[in-house]
């Protein structure tokens, strides 16, 4: 009977050896694969049980991590409502959103900068608390723009031209995070689903291009841009300045805001119809560049490019494959021309800073959970959009539009100030979307700021970019400058 | 020991002189580290989960450990020259169940739940140690087994049909293999595969003769005899029968493996083998054409991560939960109470490896499968060293039940062969199953006791 028995015990062996090498492919080999699975929630719940890393502005904790007394351990927790649109949600039933999702490694312990606190935890069995971010944004200018916003749809987007540092980013409507931090998923997802369906879509993060506007006047600075890099051009260009020009090929005439000519005269230089915002010397000016010569000067101020701030911006797009009616209209931001705020920012920031695109950036430092900075974010250059030349001239222009222009109501009192509004059309009979960015002072500039107001600010097609976007501009830009 | 020397004086009746074999005393040794260790599992539980050790560690921790000690000091006068591992190994084994149903209660007690599992494990533990103590008392030599072996057989059968009976039959999770009366279920089939074991052990050891009898020769292959088809014809009827009707591929599979290993180590004819497993394997085939429970349990265990098996009603999601915890485990695990095991659904006992794994880890898995592996090779020892053939028959069987249980169970868990519903021996929460697994236990107990004194009595 041995011999059998040497069989069956060397089946047995074989069944054993198949379920420890079944074992080992589970948990060591196709264990870090499996455990990246979606539906995988255990990270989620891991990411419970260690304290998760707080948010700062200034000293002032906007999302942070309080003991809890229940299997959860830890509750997030959220200061206000006006700094959702930076911080965005963390829940466990819905996920998260905003830093709180592209922050996620370093709020819990897992970032390469927590490397020797990692090897430790793996030794000591202690789990690695999360680290602490403290951000760019400056608590004045936020609820500035906060304040200034009201009830208005839009967003700002403030920027420090020489450091690409955020100094304040809203959107509006905004949610109170806590709705969703709770640990009861019936009501969290309730409240969810409120958010969701919410008409006024409080969700959308409006800033870094959640929704993108028709930048309609703003993008006359783009164009102008193209014109004095082709070398072709000077702000003292001059171009025909009837009342109404007639699209090449169509039957559609373009005609200024006043309905009147541009100033007086026949001819305007492009540095007036920028100040007082043209549109016909625009279009004119538009087509004889063409449509790729404004497209590539678009794309460098960084149209077409994901940013990472580090929240996922998207790419603002400049139409392709138009026809001269339709350049036409996209040189002063109308046809499909789609922008977000956070890029129009970052135009005004770039003249502001000489022609020297700096990378925006939300994320001061990194300092884990006893306030040790592990890492400090120093300004890169994003690239050189414009010649320094060019700079200068967008800027004498941007501040004529702003003290002797129709973007008058950005002028921050006592300081030069530099701007463009934007009215942009939606379609018959749809609200416009109103556009203010600028930059002060001109000298040493602090601020670069950009703003839109959606829906036509509630006032349809009689609101204007000067007189709804532009003071909320203005009081950002104070707020900046007087702290 | 040597007798004191007035013992041989003529006209003094000797004085008995217990001897106890070092056997007992390696064994108590042992248990003192597995009760040990089982106490450090609660105590690690309570700590991970409640931050303190609260009085209910007594409640999971000492009657279990007091039955081991009732049980070893029973064999030190009933069976001293018993295996000395087997008791340690499963003390170790039905601790950590324990402990980990605990565990689970913990989290279901948290989550406001309110099916408890652990006390009925440790109640029902009780039970079956004091069963395993009474099997030792009372069968004082297993050899008398023998004598009721058709008893055995309609015993087994009986057990293995009961679950289709009307009234107290039960479907629990889409498997016909309970019964039931009241809020009390009961799974027969775990008592019939000792009570088909003893069967198969006494019929085999009767038949070896005939059964190894050479029959016609077809195509080179030496068949048995037709007549002697009838055991196996009749065995694979009834495997496919709790497959087709008790929707279980796990429990048929386990006895007619069981049948197979056990005809061939009675006759050493390979034959019986290779026509069983073909026979088998072709029932299946159909009835996996046939039955879409079968084909669907076939499916989600080859592409358990295709989304719509995961979303299918008795798809794979458990599976994949199952999986996603041991994975999140790793190598060493989150440590006990560190994990979330309740995602998985029956984590209790369907899918109490992987809860393990999730939270003992890879290393921890490892000790358990060694667990296992030493407790059936203890029993296949038996098969190897006994000098009577039933009673290595009946030891090998025995052993390899266990050992082809563990594989279907943990095998199903972890992808091996396509997940059924049987029950990890020992570990997992039910009661049939630790009634059966301690009776087990005991009759190896009794086997291996009585190979050791029989080589006394022979020397």
């Amino acid at each position: 009977m041995n011999r059998q028995l040497n069989r069956v015990s060397a089946t047995i062996g074989a069944m054993f050896f198949a379920l420890f090498v079944a074992v080992t492919t589970v948990q060591f080999f196709s264990a870090d694969s499996l455990t990246n699975d979606p539906r995988n929630v255990r990270s989620v719940y891991d990411s419970y049980k260690t304290q998760r890393g707080a948010i700062f502005v200034g000293n002032q904790a906007v999302a942070y991590s309080a003991k809890s007394d229940d299997v959860y351990h830890y509750l997030r927790k959220y200061s206000s409502p006006m700094y959702s649109s930076v911080t965005g949600f963390f829940s466990f039933f819905q996920g998260a959103t905003g830093l709180e999702a592209t922050g996620n490694d370093y709020l819990t312990g897992k970032n390469s900068a927590q490397f020797f606190e990692q090897i430790n935890a793996l030794f000591s069995g202690n789990s690695v608390s999360g680290a602490n971010l403290r951000l760019t944004i400056d608590p004045k200018a936020q609820a500035a723009a906060w304040n200034a916003l009201g009830n208005k749809t839009g967003a700002v987007v403030a920027i420090e031209p020489k450091t690409g540092r955020i100094l304040a980013l809203v959107s509006k409507p905004s949610f109170d995070a806590n709705w969703l931090a709770g640990h009861n998923g019936t009501i969290s997802a309730e409240h969810y689903k409120h958010l969701l369906n919410a008409k006024s879509e409080p969700l959308i993060n409006r800033a870094i291009g959640g929704d993108l506007y028709a930048p309609g006047s703003v993008f006359k600075i783009v164009v102008a841009a193209a014109a004095f890099e082709s070398g072709k051009y000077t702000p003292l260009s001059r171009i025909p300045n009837p009342v109404r020009y007639q699209l090449p090929g169509t039957k559609t005439y373009v005609m200024n805001s006043t309905e009147g000519r541009c100033g007086v005269g026949s001819t305007v230089t492009i540095a007036d119809a920028l100040r007082l915002s043209c549109n016909v010397p625009f279009a004119q000016l538009g087509i004889a560049l063409g449509q790729d010569a404004i497209r590539s000067q678009a794309e460098k101020f960084g149209f077409g490019q994901t940013l990472h701030v580090p929240l996922t911006v998207t790419p603002s797009t400049y139409p392709s494959g138009m026809d001269d009616a339709q350049t036409g209209l996209s040189a002063f931001g109308q046809f499909d021309d789609r922008v977000s705020p956070l890029q129009m920012a970052l135009i005004s920031a770039t003249i502001a800073n000489g022609g020297v695109a700096m990378q925006p950036n939300l994320i001061q430092s990194v300092q884990s959970s006893n306030f040790a900075t592990l890492s400090t974010t120093t300004p890169s250059q994003l690239g050189t959009p414009i010649s320094s030349k060019t700079a200068s001239r967008l800027t004498k222009m941007m501040i004529a539009a702003v003290e002797s222009g129709v973007s008058y109501n950005g002028k921050v009192p006592g300081v030069s100030t530099a701007g463009k509004t934007g009215t942009a059309q939606n379609g018959t009979g749809q609200p416009y979307t109103l556009w203010f960015t600028g930059f002060a002072p001109t000298k040493n500039p602090k601020v670069a700021v950009a703003v839109v107001v959606a829906n036509g600010g509630g006032q349809g097609q009689s609101g204007r970019g000067n007189t709804l976007a532009a003071p909320i501009a203005r009081a950002v830009m104070q707020a900046v400058l007087n702290r | 020991m040597a007798n004191p020397p007035t013992a041989s004086v003529a006209g003094l009746k000797p004085r008995i002189v217990r001897v106890v074999p070092r056997n007992r005393n390696i064994e108590a040794l042992l248990l003192i580290f597995a009760v040990g260790i089982n106490a450090f599992e609660i105590a690690q539980i309570q700590l991970a989960a409640l931050q303190q050790l609260t009085s209910e560690f007594m409640i999971y921790w000492a009657p279990v450990s007091f039955a081991a000690l009732v049980l070893h000091l029973t064999m030190r006068r009933r069976a001293s020259n018993a295996d000395p591992l087997i008791l340690p190994i499963a003390m170790l084994l039905n601790g950590l169940g324990i402990s980990m149903i605990y565990r689970l209660d913990l989290a279901t007690v948290a989550n406001h739940g309110a099916q408890l599992f652990a006390g009925k494990q440790v109640i029902w533990t009780l039970l079956a140690m004091i069963i395993a103590g009474a099997v030792l008392v009372y069968v004082p030599n297993h050899l008398f087994l023998r004598r009721y072996v058709f008893i055995a057989m309609f015993v087994g059968i009986g057990l293995l049909l009961t679950p289709m009976l009307p009234f107290i039959g039960r479907n629990i999770n889409g498997a016909q293999l309970w019964i039931g009366i009241g809020a009390f279920t009961f799974q027969p089939g775990e008592l019939a595969k000792i009570a088909l074991t003893i069967f198969f052990a006494g019929y085999l050891v009767n038949r070896r003769e005939s059964l190894a009898a050479v029959g016609r020769k077809v195509l080179g292959v030496q068949l048995p005899r037709a007549r002697e088809l009838g055991p196996i014809l009749t065995i694979w009827v009834a495997s496919l029968a709790v497959l087709v009707f008790q929707h279980d591929l796990g429990t048929s599979l386990l006895y007619f493996g069981l049948f197979l290993v056990m005809i061939y180590v009675a006759t050493g004819r390979a034959i019986y083998v290779g026509v069983g497993l073909g026979m088998f394997v072709t029932g299946a085939l159909i009835a996996a054409k046939i039955m879409s429970y079968v084909s669907g349990r076939v499916d989600a265990w080859l592409n358990p991560f295709d989304q719509a098996n995961y979303d299918a009603v008795g798809g794979s999601y458990q599976l994949v939960q199952g999986i996603f915890g041991m994975a999140h485990g790793g190598v060493l695990g989150s440590g006990l109470g560190g994990g979330v095991p309740n995602l998985v659904p029956l984590a209790e006992s369907d899918f109490i490896f992987a809860s393990l794994g999730e939270e003992i880890g890879m290393i921890g898995l490892f000790a358990v499968l060694a667990l296992y592996l030493l407790w059936v090779s203890r029993g296949l020892r038996i098969g190897y060293k006994h000098s009577d053939d039933f009673s290595r028959l009946l030891a090998t069987g025995l052993s390899f039940v266990i050992a082809l249980q563990v594989f279907i169970v943990i095998g199903g868990v972890t992808r091996v062969v396509p997940l059924t519903g049987l029950t990890t021996p020992l570990l997992a929460a039910g009661g049939s199953s630790l009634v059966s697994n301690w009776i087990i236990i005991a009759l190896l107990l009794r086997i291996s006791d009585s190979m050791r004194t029989k080589a006394k009595v022979a020397e």
